[in-house]
């Protein structure tokens, strides 16, 4: 019997489940609607147990209400339940004869039931619903013989039913929103639906009810996999957790760091995808394979040691003239069955590499300004959200919520030091002139280190055209840099403390100050390439011409040797090689980024991880303090991580063009620099001694990234336009400028008119920019960087013609006219006279 | 179907909490209660620091003892599908841990406390504890009434979406 009645019970519940929908569905079983209320009324008596029975099963389901009246909310409420309604009348279900009758009883049932509960409780909250209940009451059992005391309703209690259904409906959606207990809320919820559910068929709608509850019934799956599918995306974020730990026991500003290179991780990967997808493995699927031509082999003379692994370490040998360099890619115009173009593909991928990065960064500074100007108006109520939204009530795992209550803690020590930072009122006058006399004295030292730079530098040249350079001065320009990187940060740091600046903002002065510091890096690095470089173009003439006597000469040997018609092909290997002055500029590039990624996980393991076992291990026998004096732990350096991450990614950027390989060694350098940074972080370092707030947005790192973009794309848009590529590899050897390719495709894949028009196009623009000295900002805008705002408006519209957008227009306009005034010496002049020639 | 299923799996940990107690059967309507310290070991409210008052502030007789009505109440008020006006209201009934209906400055040093497991000195907790009065009170009179603490709770943006909610 107990089963049977759990199963019935259950079942009840089901349906229950269902919210209003029963209602609308018990609706259908009634003959007419008009007799609904007299079976209500006749059945009462007999019924009366087996609805007691029920109706505290019904308490469960209380949340299924809730849920439905929720969902509700979200429609325009009235509608929704009348359609709802409309639509259920027209099924029909056998168990739902019996729930009809058990609800209609147990409205009634509980009505009383619920007031004798009431008084019990002694609320007057209560007491007055119960009046506001019971005046219901009346009013429907009124209604209710008056409706069906007569066979047709005029129209003044059709409008005062239609009146009386709306304010039930009314309640029924806001029932969530009381504060009322259970048992009440459920009693007013039986008696306002069963009135709902009654009258509005005796108004007399009932048209697609089925449709409407299938309609709602998707809603509700849709809304569930939108939610299903954003908590998945929230989930699918690589490095959550262990972000968030770093960010619980070392506070915002570190785990900033970390959230930027997660972000530059996911830039690298897009650029990886592009170069790999469309440049990489095309060649190696459709092009020539390895040893079929000149510039696809190791020469004759590198070829013993081509495998040796000292060799290969400074990429030489085989990787030298592999898919990862320049110099292996083939000049054919189409390669394979698909015609796929490969010279213009690499041009192509090579500035949109640029593009997008540019396209990203720009659309990441624009979230972040919106974001920050959002937030600065909510300064009002710090304190008081900290106190009391902080907790995450769906931590469970202890573990879990000591990191919670420490990043609580460390949270409002923040806060209190912001705080405490505005309050503190000192003596104005002294302050600036500290401050003034701080940037006097880094600015000395920066130039004063600029200058040392330049003069080792000159030094390194007239050394290099002497004899007997010992080991001092073959290195001298680097020992120099590494000196200098090493000491100017921590002087600088110290002179900064005259400044006495919120935290915050003497990081962003420290940034900015060895970011000058390393420019003076990048001005050597690239002078002693760009030299390199002028050799080699010197060089290659010489090869030329050596070349060309050789196979002139193996050609005349091989037709006197055989009496065949063609000559042998001279083997690949023995061709004399041009000195290939791209490879070797990309070989540059990844030897710097190698060494690189050595220094600095040399410098973490042995700066702050044996830094940290020594203090630990040796702090036993030693005869002061280790942990409090010196050495101590290392406190994690966000200015030089995030510069080495910026710079890093500036070389890549200058470097990928003619390495294409070069971006995927930088994927698998960011990865493993996440995990083995968290460890070295959350292992052997201390959080700061002032704990403070990273500023709401990222906006500082990406404006200096902007910088690093703009200072890459110079000598590379530099060398694209201006230097003649190889004349044996590569895939624009043969050409005398890089962009030629462009024309070229132009005029032999597009039909004719097309080309005339962009030449058409080419010197219209120079023509018209090249009278514009000065940009103001409304054409700026309109004509270059145009394309650039209104993308980044398209994103977020909120942004106005803003102060950054004017100084980035303005600079992207400055750029393009460099780029234009340079191509319009190559390019429009040779169309124009080539369309002149040829008509 | 999910809905009616969470409501029975509710009923489900209700019973487990105390099998000897708990009925199954609800058909007679039983007044049944299980005592605070058997409903703060459950793992959801275990390692929240306000559980004690949690449990409070839904028991009828304010002393923590909960009958399932109580009990499903909690689990409605603190599940996602729960209107932020009523988290507000319930909310605004945990953190005054003296129930004079007002927020006071006792009230605000035992929040604090339990929040960081008292890490923070004296100096520091008078001083979140002002700068709180100070942000939201708007009647002036030196404690948060339900007006004030609503006005601020409101334009929280992280109120609704992690801080006072329970999945079950």
């Amino acid at each position: 019997m107990c089963k049977s009645q759990q199963q019935v019970q259950l079942l009840f519940i089901l349906c229950l489940a269902a919210g209003i929908e029963i209602d609308g569905q018990v609706e259908s079983d009634t003959q007419s609607e008009e007799d609904e209320g007299k079976e209500k009324i006749s059945k009462k008596q007999p019924r009366r147990e087996t609805v007691r029975a029920g109706r505290l099963e019904r308490k469960k389901p209380q949340r299924d209400k809730e849920d439905e009246s929720k969902e509700e909310e979200n429609c325009p409420r009235q509608n929704r339940a009348s359609r709802r309604k409309k639509h259920q009348k027209k099924n029909g279900d056998g168990k739902n004869a019996e729930v009809k009758e058990r609800d209609k009883k147990a409205s009634t049932k509980d009505q009383k039931n619920s007031e004798n509960k009431e008084k019990k409780t002694n609320k007057k909250q209560k007491e007055g619903e119960n009046k506001q209940k019971k005046d219901r009451k009346n009013s429907t059992s009124s209604e209710s013989s008056n409706s069906f005391d007569e066979e047709s309703l005029s129209e003044e209690e059709l409008a005062m039913l239609m009146e009386q259904v709306e304010q039930r409906k009314k309640l029924i959606s806001t029932m969530r929103n009381k504060p009322w207990r259970m048992v009440k809320k459920l009693s007013v919820l039986r008696e306002a639906q069963a009135f709902v559910e009654k009258f509005e068929g005796a108004l007399g709608k009932g048209k697609g009810k089925k449709l409407y509850a299938y309609k709602m019934m998707m809603a509700k799956k849709w809304v569930k996999f939108k939610r299903d599918f954003d908590n998945f995306k929230t989930q699918c974020i690589p490095w959550e957790m262990k972000i968030k730990e770093v960010e619980s026991h070392f506070g915002s500003s570190v785990a900033s760091y970390f959230i930027f290179l997660r972000w530059m991780y996911g830039v690298n990967l897009v650029l990886f995808g592009l170069i790999f997808g469309l440049v990489i493995i095309p060649e190696i699927l459709m092009g020539m394979p390895y040893g079929s031509m000149p510039r696809k082999t190791v020469p004759r003379a590198e070829q013993a040691t081509a495998m040796d692994f000292s060799v290969l370490w400074d990429f030489e040998g085989y990787i030298k003239y592999s898919a990862l360099f320049y110099g292996y890619y083939n000049n054919q115009r189409t390669i394979g069955w698909l015609k796929y173009r490969l010279p213009m593909a690499y041009f192509m991928v090579g500035i949109s590499v640029f593009g997008y990065s540019l396209m990203v960064v720009i659309r990441s500074m624009a979230r972040n300004a919106n974001q920050s100007t959002a937030d600065g108006d909510d300064d009002n109520f710090i304190f008081s959200w900290k106190m009391f939204t902080s907790w995450d009530y769906l931590i469970g795992n202890p573990e879990t919520a000591d990191n919670k209550f420490a990043s609580i803690t460390t949270g409002f020590k923040e806060s209190i030091v912001d705080e405490q930072e505005s309050n503190k009122d000192e003596n104005i006058h002294l302050r600036r002139f500290l401050r003034v006399l701080a940037n006097v004295l880094i600015i000395c030292c920066l130039c004063g280190s600029g200058y040392l730079i330049y003069f080792v530098v000159k030094r390194s040249q007239t050394f290099s055209k002497m004899q007997n350079v010992g080991w001092y001065e073959r290195n001298e320009v680097e020992i120099v840099m590494s000196l200098l990187g090493m000491f100017c940060p921590p002087l600088f740091e110290t002179i900064a403390a005259l400044e006495n600046y919120h935290p915050r903002i003497g990081l962003k002065w420290q940034l900015g100050r060895i970011f000058a510091l390393f420019l003076g890096n990048l001005y050597t690095f690239l002078l002693a390439l760009m030299d390199d470089v002028n050799e080699k173009l010197a060089e290659e003439d010489v090869v030329k011409n050596i070349t060309r006597w050789m196979l002139l000469g193996h050609h005349n040997s091989s037709m006197g040797n055989s009496s065949a018609d063609t000559p042998p092909p001279l083997d690949p290997a023995d061709v004399p090689r041009g000195p290939c002055w791209e490879t070797t500029v990309g070989i540059e590039f990844v030897r710097l980024t190698v060494s690189d990624i050595l220094v600095t996980y040399v410098t973490i393991l042995v700066g702050d991880f044996i830094r940290a076992c020594f203090v630990r291990f040796v702090n036993y026998c030693w005869c002061w303090d280790l942990e409090a004096g010196f050495p101590s732990y290392a406190e994690f350096d966000i200015s030089g991580n995030v510069l080495g991450l910026v710079f890093n990614q500036g070389m890549i950027w200058m470097g990928s063009f003619y390495a294409p390989g070069l971006v995927g060694i930088n994927v698998l350098r960011l990865l493993t620099s996440m995990y083995f940074q968290c460890w070295a972080v959350m292992s052997s370092n201390v959080p700061h001694e002032r704990v403070f707030k990273a500023s709401k947005s990222n906006n500082f790192y990406m404006g200096l990234l902007l910088l690093i973009l703009f200072l890459s794309l110079l000598p590379v848009a530099y060398t694209i336009m201006s230097l003649p590529p190889s004349f044996d590899c590569g895939p624009f050897s043969g050409k005398k400028r890089m962009y030629e390719v462009i024309q070229e495709t132009i005029e032999l894949d597009f039909p004719l008119f097309i080309a005339k028009i962009f030449i058409f196009l080419a010197i219209l623009h120079t023509s018209w920019l090249s009278h514009l000295s000065l940009v103001p900002c409304g054409e700026a805008i309109s004509v270059t960087a145009g394309g650039i705002y209104s993308t980044a408006k398209a994103w977020h519209s909120k942004i106005t013609c803003s102060k950054n957008m004017f100084f980035f227009s303005f600079f992207f306009q400055v750029i393009y006219l460099k780029f234009v005034s340079i191509a319009s010496d190559h390019f429009s002049f040779e169309a124009t006279s080539e369309t002149m020639l040829n008509p | 179907m999910t809905v009616f299923l969470l409501v029975y799996r509710l009923h489900g940990r209700y019973h487990e909490m105390a099998p000897n107690v708990v009925p199954m059967d609800y058909t007679k309507d039983p007044d049944v209660k299980l005592p605070m310290q058997l409903i703060i070991n459950m793992p959801e409210l275990k390692e929240n620091p306000f559980k004690e008052r949690i449990v409070e502030s839904f028991s009828e007789d304010g002393e923590g003892s909960l009958s399932f009505n109580d009990f499903v109440d909690m689990f409605s008020v603190l599940s996602e599908m729960a209107p932020r006006e009523l988290k507000a209201i319930y909310a605004f009934k945990i953190y005054d841990f003296n129930t004079d209906n007002f927020i006071c400055k006792a009230d605000l040093e035992k929040t604090l406390n339990k929040l960081t497991r008292e890490e923070l000195t004296a100096e520091e907790i008078t001083l979140v504890c002002e700068k709180v009065i100070e942000e939201a009170d708007m009647d002036g009179d030196g404690k948060l009434g339900f007006a004030d603490f609503e006005n601020m709770i409101s334009k929280a943006p992280d109120f609704l979406s992690f801080s006072f909610m329970f999945h079950i």
